[in-house]
């Protein structure tokens, strides 16, 4: 039996669905602008022709990018820290939530407020300026020039993510730690072979977390990476921003292709790579959310 | 102080002579065994222990070392020294940006940071719970999923490519190109004028809230949604039919159905949200404002990376950025507190 709908139910779904659609596309709008203005002519781009779709197509902006090897350099340098300062962060927050998670460890809310009260209170800018320089020069005493891995080693932790992981590990039932403890299993491979596999999902929320905020550091790379080699990719974005906005760097722009057009490029090129792997991962997302979002 | 010192010696009145009490060494010897137990346990356990190891090193480097650092705030900079010999210059920097020389512009980061916050509690923080109500709206799970997964979109994006699509889409016009999109259709509307538009929106101190906000909303509104919209969905099916057989139409759904569904997990986020007034992000104002439009877009961070990271201030610009973290920390801790109380619920 099928009810009719009222007036001010249908209003309402007419309301929703209208401003829904016209939300989803003003977030998406953006994006296709960026695409079509990547591709565009010089002339259509400067006066403003370019309204959706691209006009005088060219793909000389790209070609700029992709001939530049400080462009490719930053880009190898981005997955650098992605892949170690994932894994880094990954690992000592297993470890660390995993020994936080169970009862027995002594000290327990002691070590819990030590980490929760980072997300109180920072010491700021100035002070962690001057702490990343000292452990640069320890890192450069041992032989490590590459600032890369500074970044790597003393950034990106995040207290929420390991309360994220400890929760998760909270819920596994101790009757299977204990079966696997009766079999002979140490530490390790209890974490490994039971903890693991069955927080699996939480675990990819985390490493989704920390890729995330690894993919999209700015301010710290550029302040300690000090050889220009080394920047990661948003770097270099907002090093070229600057470069191709300023008018008096720009005067004599003669090419077929607008100053602007570079920018999309590049805007265009970063955000690619998370647009292919974007279906496959938002769902990992949208459960990080709800399940950080309160707790007990 | 006598009654403590008994308990340590008595007197023994058959020797005349004060001995060691025969019962505290028994308790003595409790606590010694206590910290051997300590001992034992850790031992016992060690791979437990040895796994914590990593984790605590690093937030005792790069998270408890700097507010070491902090207490150059009360010390005379000095490049060789290091923080703990400098010379103690008392609350100079304190007075100097409550009611010194550096005062007008403390002020006004400090009024920014507030004002930037308490515009994204009245804007931002409605629009996920708008967004959530007609998500549900929509029963075509291909509609819905598809505007969903659109909305998160923008949430992916870094700080720098959001800022600089920003910064693209309302840029200055010059001599050999115009203005950007954005500006352009405002300008169209008639929103804006033509002039302001060519000076470019980011160099207009009117406008820097607006865009700050706009692109806040573009950015985390799906994303914030998705958790308003778990609550919507746990609403039971029955207490609508329930509803409707009373005779409630849509709009009294809403009111006594769907409202008091969400009601705990908005009052929880709200609570968060104004714990965290004066906890902005230095990110993303750094990489929108300019000189031009300090006056409304400059923030404590921002003020104290200013000060310390390139003006070389560095006493001042912690002495900054500690007072808005103390008061900062107040904050989060009494909301997280009032929450606690008001619904058993809490973030800690």
């Amino acid at each position: 039996m099928k009810r009719k709908l009222e007036t001010s139910e249908m209003i309402f779904k007419v309301i929703s669905y209208t401003l829904l659609c016209f939300f989803a596309l003003a977030c998406l709008y953006p994006f296709v602008y960026a695409i079509s203005a990547s591709i565009s002519g010089a002339h259509a781009v400067d006066y403003c022709e370019v309204v959706l779709f691209p006009k005088d197509v060219q793909f000389d902006a790209f070609a700029r990018m992709f001939n530049d090897n400080m462009f490719w350099n930053s880009y190898s340098n981005t997955l650098f820290l992605t892949f170690y300062g994932t894994i880094w962060s990954l690992l000592t927050s297993i470890l660390g939530a995993y020994a936080l998670s169970k009862k027995r460890l002594l000290f327990r809310r002691f070590f819990n407020f030590f980490l929760v009260f980072t997300m109180l209170f920072s010491a700021g800018l100035v002070p962690q300026y001057l702490n990343y320089l000292d452990t640069k020069a320890v890192f450069n005493a041992v032989g490590i020039t590459d600032d890369k891995w500074l970044v790597v080693i003393a950034m990106g932790m995040a207290a929420m993510n390991i309360i994220l992981l400890r929760n998760a590990f909270e819920g596994v039932p101790s009757e299977i730690e204990e079966a696997a403890i009766v079999d002979g299993a140490t530490e390790f491979q209890v974490l490994r072979k039971v903890y693991i596999p069955m927080c699996k999902s939480t675990i990819a929320t985390v490493t989704l977390f920390f890729a995330i905020s690894r993919w999209n550091g700015y301010f710290w790379a550029r302040q300690m990476i000090s050889n220009s080699n080394e920047h990661p990719l948003q770097v270099f974005i907002r090093l070229k921003l600057e470069e191709y906005t300023d008018p008096e760097q720009m005067a004599g722009w003669n090419e077929v292709f607008s100053s602007d057009s570079v920018i999309y490029a590049l805007i265009v090129c970063s955000i690619v790579p998370i647009l292919i792997i974007y279906p496959f991962i938002q769902k990992y997302f949208a459960k990080g959310v709800n399940a950080g979002g309160v707790k007990e | 102080m006598a009654a403590k010192a008994a308990d340590f010696l008595v007197y023994d009145e058959v020797a005349g002579v004060y001995r060691e009490n025969p019962e505290q060494a028994v308790r003595d010897d409790v606590e010694k065994h206590a910290w051997r137990h300590v001992g034992m346990t850790i031992l016992k356990d060690w791979r437990l222990y040895l796994m914590l190891v990593p984790m605590l090193l690093v937030f005792l480097l790069w998270r408890y070392l700097p507010m070491y650092e902090l207490l150059g705030c009360f010390k005379v900079p000095d490049e060789v020294l290091p923080v703990a010999d400098q010379y103690f210059s008392g609350f100079s920097y304190f007075k100097s940006l409550l009611v010194g020389t550096d005062a007008p512009d403390f002020w006004r980061a400090l009024r920014n940071t507030f004002l930037l916050s308490f515009y994204g509690l009245c804007f931002g923080f409605p629009m996920p719970i708008i967004l959530a109500l007609f998500f549900n709206e929509i029963r075509s799970n291909l509609v819905r999923s598809t505007c969903q997964v659109l909305t998160y979109l923008p949430k992916f994006m870094s700080t720098v490519v959001m800022t600089s699509l920003v910064t693209m889409l309302v840029k200055q016009g010059a001599i050999t190109s115009g203005y950007g999109i954005i500006s352009q259709a405002l300008a169209s509307l008639g929103i804006i004028s033509q002039e302001v538009a060519t000076a470019g929106l980011l160099n207009n101190p009117d406008f820097f809230r607006a865009i700050y906000q706009i692109s806040g909303i573009w950015e985390g509104a799906g994303y914030d949604s998705i958790v308003y919209f778990a609550a919507i969905i746990a609403i039971s099916p029955t207490s609508y039919e329930a509803a409707q057989i009373d005779g409630a139409g849509k709009m009294s759904q809403m009111r006594y159905v769907v409202l008091p569904g969400i009601l705990s997990t908005v009052v929880i986020m709200l609570i968060t949200r104004i714990g965290a007034l004066l906890n902005i992000g230095y990110e993303k104002v750094l990489l929108l404002y300019n000189p031009t439009t300090y006056v409304t877009a400059d923030v404590v961070s921002t003020f104290a990376q200013r000060k310390g990271l390139e003006g070389g201030q560095k006493g001042l610009a912690a002495a900054a950025e500690m007072m808005n973290n103390v008061v900062s920390m107040l904050l989060v801790i009494s909301a997280n507190t009032i929450a606690r109380k008001a619904s058993d619920t809490s973030l800690y």
